[in-house]
């Protein structure tokens, strides 16, 4: 198992590390990392540069297609400008897209780990457990409890997450489970460290890994899921933009004003694409075994 | 054979349960829980509230409401729809073909297109092809459902005017032809993303195959090249796709879930929506448990399938 850190010879430096080396060749990981960087530096930087703010609303531009004046991407139906909006809600969507991934890992890794290790009918009901959400359809359960629950960015974010966890839990159970025999488990166990030590810093250094290359994955399909929520309207709401709601209503001005469709949704799949491709490069760099594509 | 049946059979239950379990907590704990509607109406005191709790047993501990819950379900009371007063199951029922039918033609396009496009990748590994195919499987992949069907509806409705931009058929000009030309698109546009999944899948396990022994025996015995494809490789790697089918039933069903919004087809997506504006939670909580029932169902019917098909694992 590669580990990230190139601790073996103290000397060597992180960009002469095997992983390291074998990601900056894999082309297709390259353009995903620049355009993902590129993408969320605009988001950062970018409202401050436009002419625009992003609230600004101007009923006599209403409509404008992209490059009329200084409205680069056009404006929308309440003549708000399109570029200062789309980089606005970047931040909003990329934020909920990474917060969510952070904490379905964190579910995803402790669950695994705990199945895993502990294997019997604790690892059984646990496994069980993620067979069952695996069950729903999880746009379904997301507009469920969005409808349910208060939408705020953050809550989004926690429903996202609890319904995203299962492939990071059953990632890491597989890995585990082949661990668990190994001798520096059993020496921990002879050293009487406690189960959770064993657990979380002894054995889950070693599934660091597969877990990155999941995590990296389940950014892409946060962003998307947000995306659809926000679309259908139970998700991020306005004012505050994020890219799924800037397409919804989009629909009706369809024949009138494709670009409100087009540009938000291009965003969407440039930054989802990026996430995938990153994916795919971690998973060749870490030798993660190719099971899921 | 018997003993597969039924330990998977017991299996299925045990999920059931859990999945049952999950959407009733998804109910009840919510702020509010199933009353919450009423506490927004200005009409009902507080004392309505609590009889109406009492009434409908909501003051009971949660075990004995679940389990009485449970009981309602297995005997085929869902409960009855706020929006229209129908079972519930009767107002699902009435929205299953819509689905079914958009499910089953997209099925059938993704795994058409994908068995083409995954057996030719594979058999000319690492050509502009097999590139073309993979980079464009994960770009596929990303691609939000509902903006790839407003840019179908723009382009091929509104710009070219080949194909209808919604519903399931004209009013008075109902046809199979009609219904068929309604399809198209919605059908194409949700299988996208499984033509995606089923080319990379089928592309990995043609290569398993064709990496066999068996393999090499028929082509040194002379047997020709498309023969070993046709006879030998599709067979083998088409088996493992069954199960992929029933474990990818709940992506298609949340696909089928935006396409029919964007298309206003009259389906059980459409339907979840719709009750989801309408605050109509018996039909939402069937819908969840329907559709994880469906999924449960579809996961047991491949696995017994590839049992038959399979003796490998029938006796194993």
């Amino acid at each position: 198992m590669t580990t990230l850190a190139a601790s073996s010879s103290g000397r060597s430096r992180w960009w002469q590390n095997r992983a390291v080396r074998k990601f900056m060749r894999h082309r297709l990981a390259l353009v995903g990392m620049v355009m993902i960087t590129a993408l969320t530096l605009a988001c950062i930087v970018g409202p401050w540069l436009l002419p625009y703010d992003s609230l600004h609303i101007d009923l006599r531009a209403r409509f404008a297609p992209p490059l009329t004046g200084q409205h680069y991407l056009g404006t929308d139906p309440l003549g708000r400008d399109i570029a200062a909006r789309l980089l606005e809600a970047g931040r909003i969507s990329l934020l909920v897209g990474f917060a969510a991934m952070l904490l379905s890992t964190l579910i995803g890794a402790v669950i695994g780990v705990v199945a895993g290790y502990r294997g019997g009918w604790i690892g059984a009901t646990l496994m069980r457990l993620v067979d069952a959400f695996l069950a729903f359809p999880s746009i379904f359960l997301v507009l469920a409890l969005a409808a349910l629950l208060k939408p705020s960015p953050t809550m989004i974010t926690v429903i996202i997450a609890v319904t995203s966890w299962m492939e990071v839990a059953r990632i890491v159970e597989a890995e585990v489970r082949s661990l668990r025999e190994r001798e520096f488990v059993l020496a921990g166990r002879m050293l009487g460290l406690s189960g959770a030590h064993i657990m979380f810093r002894e054995i889950l250094p070693n599934v660091i890994g597969p877990i990155i290359v999941a995590a990296t994955l389940t950014v892409a399909r946060a962003i998307l899921l947000e995306a659809y929520v926000s679309f259908l309207g139970y998700g991020i709401q306005p004012p505050l933009p994020s890219w799924g709601n800037m397409l919804n209503g989009a629909q009706q001005y369809l024949d009138k004003a494709p670009w409100l469709a087009i540009i938000p949704g291009l965003t969407i799949t440039i930054a989802v694409t990026s996430f995938n491709f990153i994916g795919d490069g971690l998973r060749d760099a870490l030798d993660v075994r190719n099971d899921r594509m | 054979m018997l003993v597969f049946l039924l330990n998977r059979l017991w299996q299925s239950i045990i999920l059931l349960v859990i999945v049952s379990i999950i959407g009733f907590l998804v109910l009840n704990l919510m702020p509010g829980g199933p009353l919450a509607q009423f506490t927004l109406d200005p009409g009902m005191t507080q004392a309505d509230i609590e009889r109406l709790s009492e009434q409908m047993g909501l003051n009971r501990p949660l075990p004995v409401q679940y389990a009485d819950w449970a009981w309602r379900m297995l005997q085929g009371d869902w409960g009855t729809s706020y929006r229209d007063g129908a079972p519930v199951l009767e107002v699902i029922r009435r929205h299953l073909f819509a689905t079914l039918l958009l499910m089953g033609s997209s099925t059938v396009i993704a795994i058409a297109l994908g068995t083409w496009i995954g057996i030719r990748g594979a058999t000319h590994q690492y050509s502009g092809f097999d590139y073309a195919a993979t980079v464009g499987a994960m770009i596929a992949l990303s691609i939000p459902t509902f903006w790839f069907g407003l840019i179908g509806i723009y382009v091929f409705s509104l710009e070219l005017g080949w194909v209808p931009a919604g519903n399931m058929y004209t009013i008075g000009k109902e046809s199979a032809l009609n219904y068929l030309h309604h399809l198209i698109l919605p059908s194409i546009v949700l299988s996208l993303v499984n033509v995606a999944t089923w080319s990379r899948y089928m592309r990995s396990a043609t290569l398993d195959v064709i990496s066999q022994d068996f393999i090499k025996t028929a082509r040194a015995k002379g047997v020709p090249e498309r023969r070993v494809l046709r006879k030998h490789v599709v067979g083998n790697a088409l088996l493992p796709m069954i199960t992929l089918a029933g474990m990818h039933l709940p992506s298609i069903l949340g696909g089928a879930l935006v396409t029919e919004t964007v298309f206003t087809w009259p389906g059980m997506g459409r339907l979840f929506l719709d009750s989801l504006g309408y605050s109509d939670y018996p039909v939402v909580m069937g819908l969840l448990m329907f559709s994880a029932i469906l999924t449960l169902l579809g996961n047991l019917i491949a696995d017994i399938v590839v049992a038959m098909v399979d003796p490998r694992i029938r006796l194993g």
